[in-house]
């Protein structure tokens, strides 16, 4: 369908956003890659009466490193972080999750922090985030607030930003050299949101697992933390059956929602599958980075 | 209605569209290029995939508005002199068009993948391609013609 009549404002710096913000409050909609936020004012699932449009706010772009984290600007589009060289070596398992977000021609235009801020629990990005404890910088009239990841995701496409929030930049941890990462996603075709994924994120320290990060995708309202599974695996030798009763504990208290894509039950066998999957995987490339 | 200009297969476009109006719209009604398609109009079936500034967009998914000082080139501008271009004939010979309804996205995703990845092969291919739909013709005659295009490009 066609967009419903909007307003539209493109401000040029984030003051300048920030005092739109304000005084739309309610009624504003943030623009950025689009990818998401489009398709819901076509089909009507949006009505916002003014679309703030910060593609033109040169600031909101661009990745750096500082002190054991990647700060990455909240309009880098998800094809420049695919490309960065800093996001490759610095930050493996987003690395591994960006080429999985919808398509190529989606990812030109989408954002980092629009995902983030749309927050679709079956996305990618959020998943990464839960999993690495990234922390959100938001800018609004009273400055600035940083919010961890473990408090951003509040619910279906619902975070802690206030309306009149601007989301600045999302910091991400830096792997160290001993880090396996995997990203494991099972999709009805390649690029579709995926029925269930999984960040795993694995530090092996003379063979042990020293950190464990587990976050699901698609299994919630929000991305999901295996806590138990975590929990379970730190101190331990990789193993088969050590990666089974992760799956076990990583699945025994989730409950999936059920659609045309899969019931409640076969995520939930997904779910303990990519959690085998993706441990084998990340435990194989921690392994090869620390020897 | 805020005043645009673009730059659109070569030539300079100006224009006053709505601000919901998208940027695909805005080709085809405003600047009558009505060979970019609208399959599902909500950024699913790549039937409307233009290049902006050298990347394979969406036009169903920005506004035309966003596109101001862009450079955009949409089917029409791949075979400027009313000829075939040389993915265009590969996919003529290898059959890859059934009712067609999809093609021009289906060429402008594949062009502005093979710009960047000449070397490409199957696998490669059919995930670049694997966000456009076609409800006719199964995919492999598609696959094939982008292939054949690719090993014409390289012998030449």
């Amino acid at each position: 369908m066609k967009l419903p009549p909007v307003e539209y404002e493109a401000p040029r710096t984030v003051a300048e956003a920030i005092d739109l913000l304000a005084e739309q409050l309610d009624e504003a909609s943030v623009l950025a890659g689009g990818q998401s936020l489009i398709p819901l004012l076509a089909l009507r699932l949006a009505r916002p009466e003014v679309l703030i449009d910060i593609n033109g706010i040169d600031e909101l772009s661009g990745i750096s490193a500082t002190d054991g984290w990647v700060a990455i600007g909240a309009m880098t589009r998800e094809y420049v972080a695919e490309e960065s060289g800093v996001v490759a070596d610095t930050v493996p398992l987003l690395a591994a999750a960006l080429p999985l977000i919808g398509h190529e021609a989606i990812r030109s235009r989408g954002t980092i922090g629009g995902s983030l801020a749309h927050a679709d629990p079956a996305a990618e990005l959020p998943a990464v985030a839960r999993a690495l404890d990234a922390e959100f910088v938001v800018r609004g009239p009273s400055g600035d607030r940083v919010i961890p990841a473990a408090q951003w995701f509040e619910g279906y496409l619902t975070t802690a930003r206030r309306p009149d929030e601007l989301l600045m930049e999302v910091r991400f941890p830096a792997a160290g050299r001993d880090t396996g990462v995997s990203f494991q996603e099972v999709a009805r075709r390649h690029g579709d949101f995926a029925i269930v994924g999984l960040a795993v994120s694995l530090a092996l320290t003379g063979g042990v697992i020293s950190d464990a990060r587990l976050a699901f995708a698609g299994v919630s309202d929000v991305p999901v933390r295996a806590a138990a599974a975590e929990d379970l695996l730190v101190g331990e030798n990789p193993s088969t059956e050590l990666f089974d009763e992760a799956a076990r504990r990583a699945t025994d208290d989730i409950d999936p929602p059920a659609d045309l894509h899969g019931s409640s039950e076969y995520r939930k066998t997904v779910a303990a599958a990519i959690v085998r999957r993706g441990l084998r995987a990340a435990a194989a490339s921690a392994a090869r980075g620390s020897g | 209605m805020p005043d645009i200009t673009l730059r659109v297969n070569g030539a300079t476009c100006a224009g006053s569209p709505e601000a919901r109006k998208t940027l695909a719209d805005f080709l085809r009604e405003d600047l009558d290029l009505t060979g970019t398609h609208l399959g599902c109009e909500h950024g699913v079936c790549g039937a409307c995939t233009v290049i902006l500034d050298g990347r394979a967009v969406r036009s169903c998914l920005m506004l035309a508005v966003q596109a101001a000082g862009s450079e955009v080139t949409t089917i029409e501008g791949l075979a400027p002199d009313g000829g075939l271009g040389p993915l265009q004939q590969a996919m003529w010979d290898s059959h890859s068009f059934q009712c067609g309804f999809c093609t021009p996205g289906f060429v402008v995703q594949a062009t502005a993948f093979l710009s960047d990845h000449p070397d490409a092969g199957e696998q490669q291919i059919r995930e670049a391609l694997s966000g456009n739909i076609c409800r006719c013709t199964g995919y492999q005659s598609i696959i094939d013609g982008v292939l054949l295009a690719a090993e014409r490009n390289r012998e030449r």
